[in-house]
């Protein structure tokens, strides 16, 4: 059972890409040599800067025979047939056997595939592997055709028994197989031979090179934090940048370095940005203070000074870089101290937020509106919403977000506080962006939550309106997870609002925006109009005629003209528009998604959706969740059966009858007991469910509803609708009407399946 | 290794060393192009001569302006006019990073004492068209250059593929020399009777420059010349392959190729002026890519492209 080792070595191959790279190698090659029959014990992948390493253990030294039977025409038939068959098996005529059948003689091809040498299947797959790697991007060098993320160098392929070590026979583009590789670029150049596994990654370490990528990550968090702990320090912890870094080095060597006095009163956030984006440099901080104080920074080598070299130069490269830190920092804190965090957005009149949805400045006002409309609903003072809303965006303008994008609202929080803001605006200013990821918590500080919705909900309908939805797998401006935190925000707070009626108030501004680029006055009277109960159509129409007159013929305009004509021409009619339709639509297919992971079931939640108020997303998780426990319960799930069979029926009788059974049901014409008692039930029921519902409190309706099953089942056992009598025939569907109407005022059971 | 590293004097001797060890290595140590570009890869050398399937190996000093970095002299790293190393050899040689670590060694870095490494980064050059993949080398943390195996210039894919070495040299000889402002690190030697700083030259250059970038270029004229410049690569392009005077095959590529960095530097200097806008800025960075994939289609069209009189046939 031989031992196969391979090393694909290369100049430096990106850290990120390093870890999936070996995942890949590991599967395609084991899958290769599975499929041609080569199975093995185990297989493991390393990755170092320079190269990709798979070892895989106890693999068959040839592939077993294999034969396969193909069963061909009759012997007499056509020749073209009979040729046909002869190629796609590799035989000539005389290889084949005629056997007797009942059908007659006929032609059977036995192929017989001897096993194949371990050898000459690594080589194949090898070579297939390294022409056909998945890497996300890659290059050519030279003069070559071949691919790869970085030239490749050398390809170590060598097969290990009891018996020896040998060089797999193969190449790829003119790179030879061998069992040669080096070391440490710096600290053990040169090439040498390998004979095992176990031998070559002796002998790397012997040639400062630490094969596993774990190995090094250890290494330079316990060297890093030995050497913090030893100044009474401790390290900021960052998985990512430890792996990142543990993908730069070949030979990791922990030095630890001292951050000039002027830098430590930089914000936190803002050192730590600044040394890893810059220099992946992990922050070291005083516990007692919580302020950083040291760098740690990782060398690829040992020197004879011990890195005092290397801890000079990268010393020195950390003040030229927190010096630009520092700089901006200071000169955002004059600008915010002088004119405001309302003066530091200003520039953002002139930024384009998109180019069918104006400038940063217009989206901001926008938000205000809509962040004062949603103060009371989340129980946050308006003036506090919208004067948060004014400057959540301001540090977009500032110096130190130009450089570090990933600092914005952080910068924000500080530069509010700095301007003199309190009262929970400033950390509406970080909070708003809440939450980013699925997981991310949610804003509950009302203020935040104020601004936060205001935000989202402004962008989705900006990009509704301005057809810029998400198709497929195509989501660039992250709308899926704007709708999601726009849910998740509004449920864990339990806030209570019209969807539809705020994304069309968000629509109208929107819309003013579009005309304020051709009329200021116009714009006005729109914006008038979106902060209006009553919106006055005539007087908007007038307004936009006024407009249009002014700019005919140019053909942008003309579109948004129409656009918005449309728009009127729905709220004149007093339907809602098509677009905040599909816009409510897609809120809901994100609530699906969400309460799937949940347990609520898709039909269940489809059977709320078709409810009045489904734009209050509140209610409708509420009902969601009261109907799912409901239909948890034995009651709850016989009562869809009892409904359904009442619905079927009369849907029936209704289809042949040409009427509608939907009034009139009387006790006096009920003959059975089951009859009467669920006249007496349905009367029950009615008197639960409908305060009930009117309250919101659909659990009491339906516990209520889910009570009428042992009514409903018992009538159905007793009762013959489609009695003789016609009154009481026209007096039982009547009465199955009645379970119809009460069961889908709590949910459209229709929807339910199953 | 280490025993011959001695630690050059002055900005002009790391200059002259890589001179020659660019020299020794067999490139053709060219002079800087005459006119005004953002980076020694508008070079001519660089962008046209790593087009089509001639071999090539250059080596050159390139002056590069990018007016939005003015800062009057003032900050210790950043200027409007600074100087570039940049080495392209086409095909990549297989050992084009040794040679490039040769080159630090040349200009005085111990490797025994220093840690170089090649850190990912990919780049790209919008207005040319171009990209390519490779690293930005750091020396103690610091970036020294830039390393990039061009894949596509001008819209054409590179074959063979050309090694481009990117040598920020005011940085590169600030480090080396270890001075704190770019104004204070010695140009010749310091020992020389009349000793000249980086400062005495740039200083005032510096401010000049800064002036004119930021507040007084005339931007109407500007923007004039962005629409003649192009207007005349188009042309110049446009014009019969075969010259009536000499009947020689004669394609302009060069002469057409001035007018797109011409173009380009004109970009620069509205952009530093603040009268483009982010819309704007695009559709800008639009046309100087067309005009230069236009340049590389026509160069491609030439000998030294690597057109054979046989393709005519």
């Amino acid at each position: 059972m031989p031992d196969l080792l391979i090393e694909l070595f290369s100049e430096e191959i990106p850290a990120r890409m390093q870890t999936r790279a070996g995942e890949d190698l590991k599967k395609l090659v084991t899958n290769g040599l599975v499929e041609a029959g080569l199975t093995y014990a185990s297989a493991a992948a390393f990755t170092t800067p320079r190269r990709l390493t798979l070892t895989v253990e106890g693999l068959l030294d040839k592939s077993p025979t294999t034969r396969e039977e193909r069963k061909g025409p009759k012997a007499d038939a056509p020749e073209k047939a009979i040729e046909g068959f002869l190629r796609g098996a590799g035989l000539t005529r005389d290889q084949v056997e005629e056997r007797e059948t009942p059908k007659g003689n006929v032609l059977f091809a036995v192929i017989e595939r001897p096993g194949r040498p371990a050898a000459d299947i690594i080589a194949e797959v090898l070579a297939q592997t390294v022409r056909t790697f998945p890497w996300p991007k890659s290059m050519r060098w030279g003069s070559g055709a071949l691919k790869w993320v970085r030239p490749l160098h050398s390809i170590l392929c060598i097969l290990t028994d009891e018996a020896g070590t040998e060089v797999v026979p193969g190449e790829v583009d003119g790179i030879a197989f061998t069992d040669t590789t080096e070391g440490h670029r710096f600290m053990a150049p040169g090439r040498f031979s390998v004979n095992s596994f176990e031998d070559y990654e002796k002998k790397l370490k012997h040639a400062h090179v630490v094969l596993n990528a774990e190995d090094r990550a250890e290494t330079i968090w316990h060297d890093a934090t030995n050497a913090a702990f030893a100044s009474g320090l401790e390290v900021v912890e960052d998985k990512g940048l430890l792996a990142e870094v543990a993908g730069l080095v070949e030979w990791p060597v922990v030095l630890m370095g001292k951050i000039g006095d002027d830098f430590l009163d930089l914000p936190p956030e803002v050192l730590q940005t600044s040394m890893k984006e810059h220099q992946k440099f992990f922050s070291v901080k005083n516990p007692k203070t919580g302020r950083i104080e040291r760098f740690i920074t990782v060398a690829n080598r040992e020197t004879a000074d011990n890195g005092a070299t290397i801890l000079a130069g990268n010393e020195k490269v950390l003040i030229a870089r927190l010096a630009d830190a520092k700089f901006f920092w200071e000169n955002d804190l004059r600008t915010v101290r002088y004119v405001g965090l309302e003066g530091m957005a200003k520039p953002l009149a002139d930024v384009t937020f998109h180019n069918k949805l104006g400038s940063q400045a217009e989206r901001v006002a926008r938000i205000e509106a809509l962040a004062r409309e949603l103060a009371p609903v989340v129980g946050a003072k308006p003036d506090l919403a919208a004067e948060a809303a004014r400057i959540v965006k301001a540090d977009l303008a500032s110096e130190m977000v130009f450089e570090f994008p990933e600092l914005q609202g952080i910068m924000g929080k500080y530069y509010a506080e700095a301007a003199g803001h309190d009262d929970g605006v400033p950390e509406a200013c970080e909070d708003h962006y809440s939450p980013l990821g699925p997981s991310d918590d949610v804003p509950t500080a009302p203020v935040s939550v104020a601004v936060a919705l205001a935000d989202k909900l402004d962008t989705l309908t900006g990009f509704w309106y301005a057809g810029e939805k998400p198709t497929g797998s195509k989501d660039p401006y992250a709308l899926r997870r704007a709708a999601l935190g726009v849910i998740r925000t509004t449920l864990k707070n339990g806030f209570s609002f019209s969807l539809l009626s705020l994304s069309g108030r968000s629509k109208l501004l929107h819309i003013a925006d579009t005309i304020r680029v051709f009329d200021e006055s116009a714009s006005k009277n729109v914006e008038g109009f979106a902060n209006q109960e009553n919106l006055d159509l005539d007087l908007l129409k007038s307004a936009l005629d006024e407009v249009k007159t002014k700019s005919i013929g140019k053909n942008a305009q003309k579109q948004a003209f129409e656009n918005i004509s449309a728009y009127i021409d729905n709220l004149g009619k007093g339907e809602g528009s098509e677009l905040l339709l599909d816009l409510l639509s897609f809120f809901h297919d994100r609530l699906k998604v969400y309460l799937r992971d949940q347990g609520i079931r898709h039909d269940i939640i489809d059977a709320c959706i078709a409810m009045p108020q489904n734009d209050d997303l509140t209610l409708l998780v509420k009902r969601a969740r009261a109907l799912s426990e409901t239909l948890a319960t034995d009651d709850g799930e016989n009562l869809i059966q009892g409904f359904k069979r009442a619905n079927n029926i009369l849907t029936q009788a209704e289809e042949a009858d040409g009427v509608e059974y939907s009034y009139g049901a009387d006790i006096k014409f009920a003959e059975d007991a089951e009859e009467k008692a669920l006249f007496e039930a349905l009367d029950t029921a009615e008197a639960k469910i409908a305060p009930a519902m009117h309250a919101q409190d659909f659990t009491t309706a339906m516990q209520a509803m889910a009570a009428l099953r042992g009514p409903i089942d018992a009538f159905f056992e007793a009762v013959q609708i489609n009695a003789d009598n016609q009154t009481v025939r026209r007096n039982r569907l009547n009465l199955l009407s009645r379970i119809r109407t009460l069961c889908l005022s709590v949910a459209d059971l229709t929807k339910i399946e199953g | 290794m280490s025993d011959t590293v001695t630690t050059p004097k002055s900005f002009q001797e790391i200059i002259l060393r890589l001179q020659n060890y660019w020299a020794e290595k067999g490139c053709a140590v060219l002079q800087p192009y005459d006119m005004e570009v953002g980076a020694g890869t508008f070079h001519p050398a660089t962008t046209l001569r790593s087009l089509g399937t001639q071999p090539w190996a250059a080596a050159y000093v390139q002056p590069s302006r990018r007016p939005t970095d003015g800062r009057y002299g003032e900050n210790p790293n950043r200027l409007q006019h600074y100087y570039q190393y940049q080495v392209l050899i086409k095909p990549s040689p297989p050992d084009l990073q040794d040679l490039y670590l040769g080159s630090l060694r040349a200009i005085g870095i111990d490797m025994d004492l220093h840690d170089i490494r090649f850190v990912e980064d990919d780049w790209e050059s919008p207005t040319l068209g171009a990209w390519g993949l490779g690293w930005e080398v750091w020396c103690d943390g610091m970036e020294v250059s830039q390393f990039t195996y061009f894949q596509q210039v001008g819209g054409h894919d590179c074959h063979p593929v050309s090694g481009e070495l990117t040598y920020g040299l005011e940085r590169l000889a600030m480090y080396i020399l270890g001075v704190d402002h770019v104004m204070d690190m010695p140009f010749n030697d310091p020992q020389t009777p009349i000793a000249l700083t980086y400062g005495d030259i740039f200083k005032q250059t510096e401010e000049e420059y800064a002036r004119w970038n930021f507040d007084t270029a005339n931007t109407e004229v500007l923007l004039d010349h962005f629409v003649e410049a192009e207007n005349e690569c188009k042309a110049i392009l446009a014009a019969e392959h075969d010259d009536p005077k000499t009947g020689k095959r004669i394609i302009m590529a060069h002469p057409a190729y001035d007018q797109c960095i011409k173009a380009s530097h004109i970009f620069n200097l509205l952009d530093a002026r603040g009268v483009i806008s982010v819309t704007e800025r695009q559709a800008y960075i639009g046309r100087v890519r067309a005009l230069a994939k236009q340049c590389a289609d026509a160069f491609v069209q030439t000998r030294a492209g690597g057109w054979q009189p046989e393709d005519a046939a």
